[in-house]
């Protein structure tokens, strides 16, 4: 015995959808509402961590950051990061001589100064480094050069600017060959860095000074700290396998060279940039499914009209079931139309949802200057939510009109 | 064709129990044309509705065709109601957001007819009733007395063996009415079956055998 088809039942079902536009749209609005929200939550999180990874892949890839770390005082008070200065040129050269694979060591020291030329000035970061500290920040140098080893070691008062510091004190001229005074000392301008733009916290990349190490040290930050103290040890891995063991190895080689008892703290700390990354995408990510799970529950909202809905319309077609089972139509037919229905339109109100989610999230990252990121199983999944939404909903009253006693709902005015 | 043995149906409805049909029996042949008549309450539509498969009995058999209809399921039920009964309601029952070949469409929709079939037969159903030109007209766009016609072609849809209009004239003028019945009796002359329940003699009258009932009891079953 064949009954009647799918195409058939759908068919019935999107008639009745058709037959009253205004309160089929209404009845998905709820599911609307709710599939848009958790999509732009969705993208929203997504863009947030594509905008993390790419400021921390910004910093180097593979690159290992050492810097001092105060050890527990007699009070138990411990230091903030970078405020210690147990890391000197010592650590540098033993890092350089004993750890395998590490393709470049960049020690570094940073200190804020005035800079002034032709008659402008800018208040920016002298940073001191070795000219190791271009690879291992993966910096270039778009005009000029960088400085060398020998400049380093002559004391000399060479400068490398970012391109925001040459644009806030010559505008569009070229700076190469200029002296500016940093801090009252002359330097000469030997190089531009390539720019690398603003970071996603806001924060100007191309807004610094870099100059040899020595000279940093001795001019520009001066008695504040030791002699061969550095803040920062950047250290960037051959490759992103040997990142964990060369950051094991420069762990053992500087417990060894201060001399740190097992069992005692460490004066330094190394963060491999791998694991800072993962630690924020997975607080972003947490965060990013508690609000798609607010969103949700606007979801399930819109379902409860649906049910609302369908409730009423079983009441009012009961006449239109009644004829229907008298002319042969099984419960199952009956149960499958008002499913469908349901179903049908918690899918179309999905599917509106999913548009103005898109369009809200891409919206909102242009405004935002936030990468626009949304996952293909975003789309399969919503629809396919929405559609269990329209099921689950859709099923107690399409249950009821099936259960409808076929003489009771003739009668029934 | 029909045979049914000590019909019995009883509901309750509240604190009372009420008899509707009282040990009814009585049977029906191919091609009889039959009127069912009496008053309000008397049992009447009940024997229409178990006739029909609506309904089933409290007690007694309802052989059709050799088969026990008492105890068919549900789903068996809706397929006997599909295949082998035509029924015609006094308000028409005509779906308002379909067409008249649409509306006449739906019986074999639920047997499974593949649609260009089933477009045809309606089609060719609607020629017969006289509404051709009118397939394309939604119930509120016809005359009472086309939109039964309408349900006449939709009861005939599954070519079934037997047909069951209940105060088929009731909503309908006399003048459009007798129209309606001739339809009928043409219909039996070509070889249906037709039960018309009525509480209208003169309806009655153009059946060939009349069934009387009241208080859910036979009082008269003559042949004229």
């Amino acid at each position: 015995m064949s009954g009647a088809s799918p195409t058939e039942i759908v068919r019935f079902a999107a008639g009745a959808i058709i037959a009253h536009p205004l309160r089929s749209g209404l009845t998905s609005l709820g599911v609307v509402i709710g599939v848009a929200a958790v999509v732009m939550m969705t993208s929203i999180g997504l863009g947030a961590q594509k905008r993390v990874t790419d400021t921390i892949s910004g910093l180097g890839s593979n690159l290992i950051i050492v810097t001092p770390l105060q050890p527990r005082t007699a009070g138990g008070v411990m230091g903030g990061a970078g405020s210690g200065q147990s890391l000197t040129d010592a650590d540098t050269e033993v890092i350089q001589r004993q750890v395998e694979g590490a393709a470049a060591v960049a020690p570094s020291v940073t200190g804020m100064a005035q800079v002034t030329a032709d008659g402008a000035n800018w208040n920016t970061s002298i940073v001191g480094v070795t000219p190791e500290y271009l690879e291992a920040r993966d910096l270039t140098v778009a005009s000029g050069r960088m400085f060398e080893d020998r400049d380093a070691r002559q004391g000399r008062k060479v400068a490398v600017l970012g391109p925001t510091v040459v644009t806030q004190l010559w505008g569009d001229a070229d700076p190469i060959g200029k002296r500016i005074r940093i801090r009252g000392a002359p330097f000469e301008v030997i190089g531009v860095l390539g720019s690398k733009g603003q970071s996603s916290f806001g924060r100007d990349q191309d807004d610094l000074i870099l100059s040899p190490l020595e000279t940093v040290r001795s001019r520009i930050i001066g008695r504040r700290i030791k002699a061969d103290s550095v803040q920062t040890i950047y250290v960037k891995a051959v490759s992103e396998e040997e990142l964990a063991s060369v950051q094991e190895d420069i762990d053992s080689v500087l417990r060894a060279e201060h001399r740190i008892q097992p069992g005692e703290d460490d004066d330094f700390q190394t963060q491999n940039l791998a694991s800072i990354l993962e630690a924020s995408k997975a607080a972003i990510g947490a965060f990013t499914v508690l609000l798609a799970a607010i969103a949700g529950v606007s979801l399930v909202v819109g379902g409860v009209g649906i049910m609302n809905i369908m409730l009423v319309a079983v009441t009012e077609r009961t006449r239109e079931i009644g004829l229907r089972m008298a002319l042969g139509a099984r419960r199952r037919d009956v149960l499958a139309q008002f499913a469908l229905e349901s179903v049908v339109l918690s899918l179309f109100g999905g599917l509106i949802g999913l548009a103005i989610g898109l369009l809200g999230a891409a919206g909102i990252a242009a405004i935002g200057n936030w990468p626009f990121a949304l996952p293909t199983w975003a789309i399969p999944v919503a629809l396919g939510f929405s559609s269990l939404v329209g099921l689950v909903f859709g099923a107690y009253p399409a249950w009821r009109a099936a259960r409808l006693d076929p003489i009771e709902a003739l009668r029934r005015e | 064709m029909i045979q049914i043995e000590d019909l019995t149906k009883t509901y309750v409805m509240g604190e009372e129990t009420v008899t509707a049909l009282d040990g009814v029996s009585l049977s029906i042949s191919r091609g009889e044309s039959i009127a069912i008549i009496g008053p309000s309450g008397s049992g009447k539509s009940t024997l229409m509705n178990i006739l029909g498969g609506l309904d089933r009995p409290t007690r007694g058999r309802y052989r059709f065709e050799g088969d026990e209809v008492a105890h068919f399921s549900d789903d068996q039920l809706a397929d006997f109601r599909n295949r082998r009964i035509g029924f015609v309601f006094q308000s028409f029952q005509l779906l308002p957001r379909l067409s008249a070949l649409q509306n006449v469409e739906l019986p074999m929709v639920y047997s499974g007819a593949a649609p260009r079939a089933r477009r045809e037969r309606a089609a060719e159903l609607l020629e017969r009733v006289g509404l051709g030109s009118r397939m394309g007209h939604r119930p509120n766009q016809l005359s009472g007395g086309q939109q039964q016609r309408v349900a006449i072609a939709r009861s005939l849809a599954n070519q079934p063996d037997l047909l069951l209009a209940d105060e088929p004239t009731g909503a309908l003028d006399s003048a459009t009415g007798i129209e309606v019945l001739a339809l009928f009796q043409k219909l039996n002359t070509e070889g249906l079956t037709v039960v018309l329940v009525t509480h209208d003699r003169g309806v009655a009258a153009a059946a060939r055998r009349r069934i009387a009932f009241r208080d859910g009891r036979v009082t008269e079953d003559v042949q004229s």
